[in-house]
Protein backbone atom coordinates (compact mmCIF):
# COMPACT_ATOMS: atom_id res chain seq x y z
CA UNK A 1 0.00 0.00 0.00
CA UNK A 2 1.35 3.20 -1.57
CA UNK A 3 1.92 5.21 1.74
CA UNK A 4 -0.18 8.76 1.73
CA UNK A 5 1.40 11.79 1.60
CA UNK A 6 0.65 15.27 3.27
CA UNK A 7 0.30 18.98 2.52
CA UNK A 8 0.52 21.73 4.33
CA UNK A 9 -2.40 23.91 4.77
CA UNK A 10 -1.69 27.57 6.40
CA UNK A 11 -5.46 28.41 8.19
CA UNK A 12 -6.88 31.59 9.83
CA UNK A 13 -7.83 30.76 13.56
CA UNK A 14 -9.75 32.20 15.80
CA UNK A 15 -7.89 31.87 19.75
CA UNK A 16 -8.46 33.16 23.30
CA UNK A 17 -5.54 34.92 24.48
CA UNK A 18 -5.61 33.91 28.20
CA UNK A 19 -4.84 36.24 30.90
CA UNK A 20 -2.06 33.83 32.21
CA UNK A 21 -0.39 34.47 28.67
CA UNK A 22 -1.31 30.89 27.15
CA UNK A 23 -3.04 31.26 23.78
CA UNK A 24 -6.17 29.04 23.10
CA UNK A 25 -7.45 28.31 19.42
CA UNK A 26 -11.04 27.86 19.12
CA UNK A 27 -11.63 27.22 15.18
CA UNK A 28 -10.74 27.84 12.41
CA UNK A 29 -11.04 28.85 8.53
CA UNK A 30 -10.24 25.73 6.24
CA UNK A 31 -9.50 26.62 2.56
CA UNK A 32 -12.21 26.49 1.18
CA UNK A 33 -13.11 28.77 3.66
CA UNK A 34 -15.40 26.20 5.40
CA UNK A 35 -15.47 26.93 9.30
CA UNK A 36 -14.53 24.61 12.07
CA UNK A 37 -14.87 24.90 16.10
CA UNK A 38 -12.47 23.49 18.08
CA UNK A 39 -13.88 21.37 20.73
CA UNK A 40 -11.31 21.14 23.12
CA UNK A 41 -7.51 21.61 23.43
CA UNK A 42 -5.67 18.41 24.19
CA UNK A 43 -2.03 19.30 24.50
CA UNK A 44 0.27 21.72 23.53
CA UNK A 45 4.09 21.19 23.06
CA UNK A 46 6.86 22.17 20.92
CA UNK A 47 6.77 20.07 18.50
CA UNK A 48 8.07 18.91 14.21
CA UNK A 49 5.50 17.93 11.65
CA UNK A 50 7.74 15.73 9.82
CA UNK A 51 4.57 15.07 7.17
CA UNK A 52 4.74 18.56 5.94
CA UNK A 53 7.70 20.07 7.43
CA UNK A 54 7.42 22.69 9.93
CA UNK A 55 7.37 23.64 13.26
CA UNK A 56 5.98 25.29 16.26
CA UNK A 57 3.75 24.60 19.20
CA UNK A 58 1.60 21.90 18.41
CA UNK A 59 -1.85 21.97 19.59
CA UNK A 60 -3.54 18.67 19.61
CA UNK A 61 -7.07 19.53 19.34
CA UNK A 62 -10.76 17.73 19.16
CA UNK A 63 -12.91 19.02 16.12
CA UNK A 64 -15.90 16.90 15.81
CA UNK A 65 -14.73 14.15 18.03
CA UNK A 66 -12.08 13.86 15.99
CA UNK A 67 -7.92 14.47 16.97
CA UNK A 68 -5.72 16.59 14.57
CA UNK A 69 -2.87 18.56 15.16
CA UNK A 70 -2.96 22.29 14.85
CA UNK A 71 0.60 23.76 14.74
CA UNK A 72 1.60 27.50 15.49
CA UNK A 73 4.88 28.38 13.36
CA UNK A 74 7.50 30.92 15.33
CA UNK A 75 6.12 33.76 12.99
CA UNK A 76 2.52 32.93 14.43
CA UNK A 77 1.48 31.42 11.64
CA UNK A 78 -0.73 28.18 11.67
CA UNK A 79 -0.87 25.23 9.81
CA UNK A 80 -2.30 21.97 9.57
CA UNK A 81 -1.89 18.92 7.79
CA UNK A 82 -3.98 17.78 5.21
CA UNK A 83 -4.20 14.23 2.98
CA UNK A 84 -3.51 14.18 -0.28
CA UNK A 85 -5.93 11.61 -2.46
CA UNK A 86 -5.03 10.56 -5.39
CA UNK B 1 59.00 15.39 34.69
CA UNK B 2 56.71 17.26 32.48
CA UNK B 3 54.06 14.35 32.71
CA UNK B 4 54.06 13.71 36.20
CA UNK B 5 52.81 17.55 36.56
CA UNK B 6 50.49 17.09 34.26
CA UNK B 7 49.31 13.63 35.51
CA UNK B 8 49.05 14.82 39.48
CA UNK B 9 47.24 17.90 38.66
CA UNK B 10 44.62 15.92 36.86
CA UNK B 11 44.27 13.94 39.85
CA UNK B 12 43.54 16.85 41.78
CA UNK B 13 40.63 17.82 39.29
CA UNK B 14 37.13 17.13 39.43
CA UNK B 15 35.63 15.63 37.05
CA UNK B 16 33.30 17.28 34.50
CA UNK B 17 30.47 15.84 32.30
CA UNK B 18 30.40 17.24 29.28
CA UNK B 19 28.63 17.19 26.08
CA UNK B 20 29.01 17.37 22.53
CA UNK B 21 25.73 17.75 20.31
CA UNK B 22 26.52 17.13 16.14
CA UNK B 23 23.65 17.80 13.87
CA UNK B 24 23.58 14.81 11.50
CA UNK B 25 23.73 16.03 7.62
CA UNK B 26 22.69 19.59 9.13
CA UNK B 27 21.73 21.95 6.12
CA UNK B 28 20.99 18.73 3.74
CA UNK B 29 18.44 17.24 6.87
CA UNK B 30 17.14 20.73 7.07
CA UNK B 31 16.45 21.07 3.49
CA UNK B 32 14.61 17.19 3.58
CA UNK B 33 12.90 18.19 6.38
CA UNK B 34 11.20 21.38 5.09
CA UNK B 35 10.62 19.32 1.96
CA UNK B 36 9.74 16.15 2.76
CA UNK B 37 9.43 15.16 -0.82
CA UNK B 38 13.19 15.41 -1.03
CA UNK B 39 13.48 12.19 1.39
CA UNK B 40 13.16 9.48 -0.90
CA UNK B 41 16.27 11.00 -3.31
CA UNK B 42 19.65 11.67 -2.26
CA UNK B 43 20.06 15.15 -2.19
CA UNK B 44 23.32 17.82 -2.13
CA UNK B 45 23.12 21.08 -0.98
CA UNK B 46 25.60 22.95 -3.18
CA UNK B 47 26.55 26.93 -3.78
CA UNK B 48 25.85 28.75 -7.21
CA UNK B 49 27.95 27.37 -10.25
CA UNK B 50 27.16 30.71 -11.51
CA UNK B 51 28.43 32.73 -8.83
CA UNK B 52 31.82 30.15 -8.92
CA UNK B 53 30.67 28.47 -5.30
CA UNK B 54 29.64 25.61 -6.82
CA UNK B 55 30.70 22.87 -4.51
CA UNK B 56 28.68 20.36 -2.04
CA UNK B 57 28.22 21.94 0.93
CA UNK B 58 26.38 19.01 2.79
CA UNK B 59 24.98 16.07 1.29
CA UNK B 60 22.30 13.27 2.83
CA UNK B 61 22.81 9.66 3.47
CA UNK B 62 21.86 8.61 0.47
CA UNK B 63 24.39 10.49 -1.83
CA UNK B 64 26.50 9.74 0.55
CA UNK B 65 26.23 6.08 -0.20
CA UNK B 66 27.09 6.79 -3.59
CA UNK B 67 30.37 8.45 -2.78
CA UNK B 68 29.26 12.70 -2.82
CA UNK B 69 31.70 14.19 -0.77
CA UNK B 70 31.64 17.87 0.98
CA UNK B 71 33.73 20.30 -0.81
CA UNK B 72 33.69 18.63 -4.12
CA UNK B 73 32.74 20.07 -7.12
CA UNK B 74 28.95 20.10 -7.86
CA UNK B 75 30.02 18.43 -11.47
CA UNK B 76 31.90 15.91 -9.70
CA UNK B 77 29.03 14.43 -7.61
CA UNK B 78 26.85 14.64 -10.36
CA UNK B 79 29.01 12.33 -12.26
CA UNK B 80 28.84 9.82 -9.33
CA UNK B 81 25.37 10.07 -8.60
CA UNK B 82 23.03 10.75 -11.54
CA UNK B 83 19.44 11.04 -9.69
CA UNK B 84 21.46 13.48 -7.10
CA UNK B 85 19.17 16.14 -6.03
CA UNK B 86 20.93 19.65 -5.98
CA UNK B 87 19.51 22.39 -3.61
CA UNK B 88 20.72 25.99 -2.92
CA UNK B 89 21.21 27.12 0.63
CA UNK B 90 18.96 28.68 3.17
CA UNK B 91 21.14 30.24 5.53
CA UNK B 92 18.23 31.87 7.22
CA UNK B 93 16.32 28.40 7.76
CA UNK B 94 19.64 27.08 9.28
CA UNK B 95 20.37 29.87 11.23
CA UNK B 96 16.59 29.13 13.21
CA UNK B 97 16.57 25.38 13.28
CA UNK B 98 20.29 26.42 15.07
CA UNK B 99 18.95 28.42 17.44
CA UNK B 100 16.16 26.44 18.69
CA UNK B 101 18.93 23.73 19.26
CA UNK B 102 20.22 26.04 21.19
CA UNK B 103 17.08 26.65 23.30
CA UNK B 104 16.68 23.16 23.48
CA UNK B 105 20.22 23.02 24.91
CA UNK B 106 20.23 25.97 27.36
CA UNK B 107 17.64 24.30 29.10
CA UNK B 108 19.98 21.79 30.91
CA UNK B 109 22.73 24.22 31.20
CA UNK B 110 24.28 27.79 31.05
CA UNK B 111 27.13 26.83 29.41
CA UNK B 112 26.81 26.21 25.97
CA UNK B 113 29.29 27.18 23.54
CA UNK B 114 28.53 27.11 19.74
CA UNK B 115 31.83 25.58 17.59
CA UNK B 116 30.14 26.33 13.89
CA UNK B 117 26.18 26.23 13.41
CA UNK B 118 25.28 22.73 13.44
CA UNK B 119 27.95 21.66 17.19
CA UNK B 120 27.97 22.63 20.51
CA UNK B 121 29.30 21.60 23.79
CA UNK B 122 27.69 21.71 26.68
CA UNK B 123 29.05 21.91 30.45
CA UNK B 124 26.21 19.80 32.02
CA UNK B 125 28.57 18.88 35.54
CA UNK B 126 26.36 21.14 37.72
CA UNK B 127 22.77 19.82 35.96
CA UNK B 128 23.37 15.80 36.74
CA UNK B 129 22.12 15.86 40.47
CA UNK B 130 18.39 17.52 38.58
CA UNK B 131 18.44 15.73 35.49
CA UNK B 132 20.32 12.28 35.72
CA UNK B 133 23.74 11.43 34.43
CA UNK B 134 25.33 12.59 31.12
CA UNK B 135 23.59 9.65 29.10
CA UNK B 136 20.15 9.96 30.29
CA UNK B 137 20.77 14.19 29.60
CA UNK B 138 22.09 13.19 26.32
CA UNK B 139 19.83 10.75 25.25
CA UNK B 140 16.53 13.79 26.47
CA UNK B 141 18.46 16.18 24.39
CA UNK B 142 18.26 13.67 21.17
CA UNK B 143 15.05 12.97 21.66
CA UNK B 144 13.88 16.42 21.86
CA UNK B 145 15.70 17.54 18.94
CA UNK B 146 13.87 15.15 16.82
CA UNK B 147 10.57 15.44 18.36
CA UNK B 148 10.70 19.34 18.22
CA UNK B 149 13.13 20.30 15.38
CA UNK B 150 12.30 16.89 13.24
CA UNK B 151 16.35 16.21 12.65
CA UNK B 152 18.61 14.02 13.98
CA UNK B 153 21.71 14.51 16.37
CA UNK B 154 24.81 12.32 17.50
CA UNK B 155 25.96 13.44 20.79
CA UNK B 156 29.28 12.87 22.97
CA UNK B 157 29.34 12.04 26.36
CA UNK B 158 32.76 12.35 28.13
CA UNK B 159 34.93 14.27 30.70
CA UNK B 160 36.21 16.77 28.33
CA UNK B 161 35.18 18.53 25.38
CA UNK B 162 38.11 16.96 23.02
CA UNK B 163 36.32 13.06 23.81
CA UNK B 164 32.95 14.33 23.99
CA UNK B 165 33.38 15.97 20.27
CA UNK B 166 35.09 12.45 19.46
CA UNK B 167 32.17 10.63 20.47
CA UNK B 168 30.19 12.50 18.69
CA UNK B 169 32.08 11.75 15.42
CA UNK B 170 32.09 7.45 16.61
CA UNK B 171 28.18 6.61 15.84
CA UNK B 172 26.29 8.64 12.96
CA UNK B 173 22.98 9.11 12.94
CA UNK B 174 21.00 9.89 16.17
CA UNK B 175 23.04 8.39 18.32
CA UNK B 176 25.00 8.93 22.23
CA UNK B 177 28.24 7.73 22.69
CA UNK B 178 29.93 7.50 25.94
CA UNK B 179 33.30 7.92 26.99
CA UNK B 180 33.39 7.48 30.48
CA UNK B 181 37.40 8.44 32.05
CA UNK B 182 37.34 4.99 33.52
CA UNK B 183 37.48 2.93 29.78
CA UNK B 184 38.76 6.21 27.59
CA UNK B 185 41.56 4.13 26.42
CA UNK B 186 40.09 1.08 25.50
CA UNK B 187 37.77 3.43 23.13
CA UNK B 188 39.70 6.19 21.90
CA UNK B 189 43.47 4.84 21.92
CA UNK B 190 43.09 2.36 19.16
CA UNK B 191 41.51 4.92 16.82
CA UNK B 192 43.80 7.26 14.22
CA UNK B 193 45.55 10.53 15.26
CA UNK B 194 43.49 12.52 12.71
CA UNK B 195 39.72 11.36 14.63
CA UNK B 196 40.87 13.97 17.43
CA UNK B 197 40.03 17.54 17.25
CA UNK B 198 43.10 19.59 16.39
CA UNK B 199 45.14 16.91 14.19
CA UNK B 200 43.97 18.11 10.66
CA UNK B 201 45.65 16.53 7.57
CA UNK B 202 49.05 18.32 7.85
CA UNK B 203 49.72 17.12 11.38
CA UNK B 204 48.12 13.78 10.59
CA UNK B 205 51.41 13.64 7.55
CA UNK B 206 53.62 15.19 10.17
CA UNK B 207 52.90 12.30 12.91
CA UNK B 208 52.26 9.80 10.48
CA UNK B 209 56.29 10.43 9.31
CA UNK B 210 57.47 10.10 12.40
CA UNK B 211 55.44 6.82 13.06
CA UNK B 212 52.45 8.17 15.01
CA UNK B 213 49.10 6.81 13.87
CA UNK B 214 46.93 6.36 16.57
CA UNK B 215 45.46 8.48 19.73
CA UNK B 216 47.07 5.24 22.02
CA UNK B 217 50.62 6.24 20.23
CA UNK B 218 50.07 10.01 20.48
CA UNK B 219 49.19 9.53 24.09
CA UNK B 220 51.94 7.04 25.19
CA UNK B 221 55.11 8.41 23.91
CA UNK B 222 56.88 10.76 26.07
CA UNK B 223 55.54 14.63 25.91
CA UNK B 224 59.13 15.87 25.28
CA UNK B 225 59.13 14.28 22.07
CA UNK B 226 55.89 16.58 20.81
CA UNK B 227 57.59 19.74 22.32
CA UNK B 228 60.24 19.60 21.27
CA UNK B 229 58.83 18.46 17.12
CA UNK B 230 56.00 20.65 17.58
CA UNK B 231 56.31 23.21 20.07
CA UNK B 232 53.26 24.56 22.25
CA UNK B 233 50.81 22.87 19.97
CA UNK B 234 52.62 19.39 20.32
CA UNK B 235 51.72 19.57 24.24
CA UNK B 236 48.44 20.50 23.48
CA UNK B 237 47.97 17.41 21.21
CA UNK B 238 49.91 14.92 23.58
CA UNK B 239 47.41 16.19 26.51
CA UNK B 240 44.33 16.20 24.48
CA UNK B 241 45.20 11.92 23.88
CA UNK B 242 45.66 11.43 27.24
CA UNK B 243 42.56 13.05 28.73
CA UNK B 244 44.23 15.90 30.59
CA UNK B 245 42.04 18.59 28.21
CA UNK B 246 40.70 21.63 30.42
CA UNK B 247 39.74 23.82 28.58
CA UNK B 248 36.49 25.07 29.88
CA UNK B 249 33.37 25.72 27.67
CA UNK B 250 32.42 28.93 27.44
CA UNK B 251 28.94 30.84 29.05
CA UNK B 252 26.05 30.92 26.55
CA UNK B 253 26.27 34.33 27.17
CA UNK B 254 30.17 34.50 26.46
CA UNK B 255 31.31 37.32 23.96
CA UNK B 256 34.24 36.39 22.07
CA UNK B 257 36.82 39.93 21.58
CA UNK B 258 36.67 40.54 17.91
CA UNK B 259 40.82 40.52 16.83
CA UNK B 260 40.48 40.83 12.76
CA UNK B 261 37.54 41.98 10.54
CA UNK B 262 37.48 40.64 7.30
CA UNK B 263 35.32 39.90 3.81
CA UNK B 264 36.48 38.18 0.96
CA UNK B 265 34.58 37.38 -2.07
CA UNK B 266 35.07 35.14 -5.22
CA UNK B 267 34.42 37.18 -8.26
CA UNK B 268 31.93 36.69 -10.96
CA UNK B 269 34.81 36.46 -13.50
CA UNK B 270 38.51 36.62 -13.30
CA UNK B 271 39.94 39.90 -12.43
CA UNK B 272 42.39 40.75 -15.30
CA UNK B 273 43.87 44.17 -14.23
CA UNK B 274 44.64 46.37 -11.24
CA UNK B 275 41.48 48.53 -11.99
CA UNK B 276 38.81 45.87 -11.33
CA UNK B 277 40.68 44.87 -8.08
CA UNK B 278 40.39 48.00 -7.09
CA UNK B 279 36.85 48.11 -7.14
CA UNK B 280 36.39 45.13 -5.60
CA UNK B 281 38.89 45.69 -2.72
CA UNK B 282 36.74 48.91 -2.57
CA UNK B 283 33.51 47.06 -2.17
CA UNK B 284 34.96 44.37 0.62
CA UNK B 285 36.17 47.64 2.71
CA UNK B 286 32.75 49.00 2.61
CA UNK B 287 31.47 46.61 4.46
CA UNK B 288 34.64 46.14 6.97
CA UNK B 289 34.27 49.83 7.76
CA UNK B 290 30.81 49.44 8.58
CA UNK B 291 31.51 46.72 10.85
CA UNK B 292 34.74 48.10 12.68
CA UNK B 293 32.23 51.04 12.79
CA UNK B 294 29.63 48.95 14.64
CA UNK B 295 32.55 47.10 16.93
CA UNK B 296 33.97 50.76 17.91
CA UNK B 297 37.23 49.39 16.99
CA UNK B 298 40.17 50.92 14.89
CA UNK B 299 42.44 49.11 12.86
CA UNK B 300 46.01 49.53 12.70
CA UNK B 301 47.12 47.27 9.71
CA UNK B 302 45.49 45.62 6.70
CA UNK B 303 46.00 41.80 5.75
CA UNK B 304 44.66 40.77 2.19
CA UNK B 305 44.87 37.37 0.25
CA UNK B 306 44.71 37.21 -3.33
CA UNK B 307 44.06 33.83 -5.21
CA UNK B 308 44.47 33.21 -8.67
CA UNK B 309 42.92 30.97 -11.27
CA UNK B 310 45.24 28.44 -10.83
CA UNK B 311 43.92 28.74 -7.27
CA UNK B 312 47.01 29.29 -5.80
CA UNK B 313 46.73 31.71 -2.75
CA UNK B 314 49.13 34.11 -1.36
CA UNK B 315 48.74 36.33 1.59
CA UNK B 316 50.73 40.07 2.39
CA UNK B 317 50.04 42.25 5.30
CA UNK B 318 51.09 45.74 6.30
CA UNK B 319 50.48 48.46 8.33
CA UNK B 320 48.11 51.51 8.65
CA UNK B 321 50.08 55.00 8.88
CA UNK B 322 47.45 55.41 11.29
CA UNK B 323 44.44 54.08 13.44
CA UNK B 324 41.50 54.22 11.38
CA UNK B 325 37.97 52.32 11.16
CA UNK B 326 37.86 54.54 7.03
CA UNK B 327 36.50 52.11 4.47
CA UNK B 328 38.78 54.31 1.74
CA UNK B 329 41.70 54.69 3.96
CA UNK B 330 41.42 50.97 4.38
CA UNK B 331 40.48 49.99 0.78
CA UNK B 332 43.79 52.47 -0.65
CA UNK B 333 46.54 50.88 1.68
CA UNK B 334 45.34 47.57 0.75
CA UNK B 335 45.09 48.25 -2.94
CA UNK B 336 48.81 49.83 -2.68
CA UNK B 337 49.95 46.72 -0.47
CA UNK B 338 48.15 44.28 -3.76
CA UNK B 339 50.22 46.37 -6.61
CA UNK B 340 53.93 46.73 -4.34
CA UNK B 341 53.31 42.83 -3.97
CA UNK B 342 51.45 41.19 -6.56
CA UNK B 343 53.14 39.65 -9.84
CA UNK B 344 50.10 39.58 -12.78
CA UNK B 345 51.32 36.09 -14.03
CA UNK B 346 47.43 35.09 -13.41
CA UNK B 347 44.21 36.47 -13.72
CA UNK B 348 42.55 36.76 -9.85
CA UNK B 349 39.69 34.16 -8.67
CA UNK B 350 38.90 35.65 -5.26
CA UNK B 351 40.52 38.35 -3.24
CA UNK B 352 40.31 39.09 0.90
CA UNK B 353 40.76 42.06 2.54
CA UNK B 354 41.29 42.16 6.58
CA UNK B 355 41.29 44.64 8.79
CA UNK B 356 44.14 43.59 11.98
CA UNK B 357 45.20 44.72 15.08
CA UNK B 358 42.22 46.49 16.25
CA UNK B 359 42.18 49.10 19.22
CA UNK B 360 39.26 50.69 20.67
CA UNK B 361 38.44 53.61 19.38
CA UNK B 362 38.79 55.86 21.58
CA UNK B 363 42.50 54.91 22.37
CA UNK B 364 44.81 57.64 21.50
CA UNK B 365 47.22 57.64 18.95
CA UNK B 366 50.49 59.32 17.94
CA UNK B 367 50.01 62.05 14.95
CA UNK B 368 53.55 62.39 13.22
CA UNK B 369 54.48 65.43 11.83
CA UNK B 370 53.77 65.51 8.37
CA UNK B 371 50.26 65.00 9.01
CA UNK B 372 47.35 66.94 8.51
CA UNK B 373 45.25 66.12 11.50
CA UNK B 374 42.14 68.75 10.30
CA UNK B 375 42.03 66.76 7.07
CA UNK B 376 41.84 63.30 8.65
CA UNK B 377 38.77 64.50 11.19
CA UNK B 378 37.50 65.96 8.24
CA UNK B 379 37.37 63.08 6.41
CA UNK B 380 36.29 61.03 9.64
CA UNK B 381 33.45 63.40 9.69
CA UNK B 382 32.36 62.10 6.69
CA UNK B 383 32.32 58.41 7.39
CA UNK B 384 30.86 58.90 10.42
CA UNK B 385 27.96 60.56 8.25
CA UNK B 386 27.96 57.80 5.58
CA UNK B 387 27.92 55.06 8.85
CA UNK B 388 24.96 56.60 10.59
CA UNK B 389 23.10 56.75 7.36
CA UNK B 390 23.75 52.51 6.80
CA UNK B 391 22.77 52.01 10.43
CA UNK B 392 19.49 53.70 9.61
CA UNK B 393 19.08 52.84 6.24
CA UNK B 394 20.89 49.60 5.16
CA UNK B 395 23.88 48.82 3.66
CA UNK B 396 22.79 50.29 0.35
CA UNK B 397 21.19 53.78 0.75
CA UNK B 398 24.93 55.31 0.20
CA UNK B 399 28.02 53.50 -1.83
CA UNK B 400 30.89 54.76 -4.09
CA UNK B 401 29.45 55.93 -7.57
CA UNK B 402 32.29 53.34 -9.13
CA UNK B 403 31.02 50.42 -7.50
CA UNK B 404 26.81 51.64 -8.47
CA UNK B 405 27.66 48.97 -11.62
CA UNK B 406 30.38 46.20 -11.22
CA UNK B 407 29.45 42.93 -13.23
CA UNK B 408 32.59 40.90 -11.38
CA UNK B 409 31.27 41.73 -7.81
CA UNK B 410 28.26 38.91 -6.77
CA UNK B 411 25.65 40.49 -5.25
CA UNK B 412 26.62 38.68 -1.58
CA UNK B 413 23.68 39.00 0.09
CA UNK B 414 22.30 36.74 3.27
CA UNK B 415 23.13 35.97 6.88
CA UNK B 416 26.47 36.24 7.08
CA UNK B 417 28.44 32.39 8.29
CA UNK B 418 31.25 31.84 10.74
CA UNK B 419 32.39 28.75 10.72
CA UNK B 420 34.63 27.16 13.59
CA UNK B 421 38.40 27.22 13.22
CA UNK B 422 40.81 25.76 15.33
CA UNK B 423 41.28 23.81 18.53
CA UNK B 424 39.52 24.98 21.89
CA UNK B 425 41.47 27.12 24.59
Amino acid sequence: MAETKYRKVYVDVFALMRQDGMLLPKGFIWEDGAKYKIDRVRHAAPAASTKVGGRGIRYTVVIGGQEQYLYREEDDRWFMEAPVYQ
Amino acid sequence: MLMKKFIEKDEKAMERTILHCDMNNFYASVECFLNPDLKPYPVAVCGSVEERHGIVLAKNYKAKACGVTTGEAVWQAQQKCRDLVIVPPHYEEYMKFSKAARKIYEDYTDQVEAFGMDECWLDVTGSVGIYGDGEKIAQEIRERIKFELGLTVSIGVSFNKIFAKLGSDLKKPDAVTCIPKERFKEIVWPLAASEMLGVGRATEKKLAACGVRTIGTLATWPVEFFEKKFGKFGVALWLFANGLDESRVAAADASVPVKSVGHGTTALQDLENAAEVWRIMLALTQEIGHKLYTYEKRACGVQIDVRDNKLFTKQWQCPLPHPTQSASEIARTAFDLFCRSYEWRNPIRSVTVRAINLTAQNTPYQLDLFCDPLHTEKTEKIDRTVEDLRLRFGMDIIRNACLLDNPKMSSGGGPQVIMPTGVPT
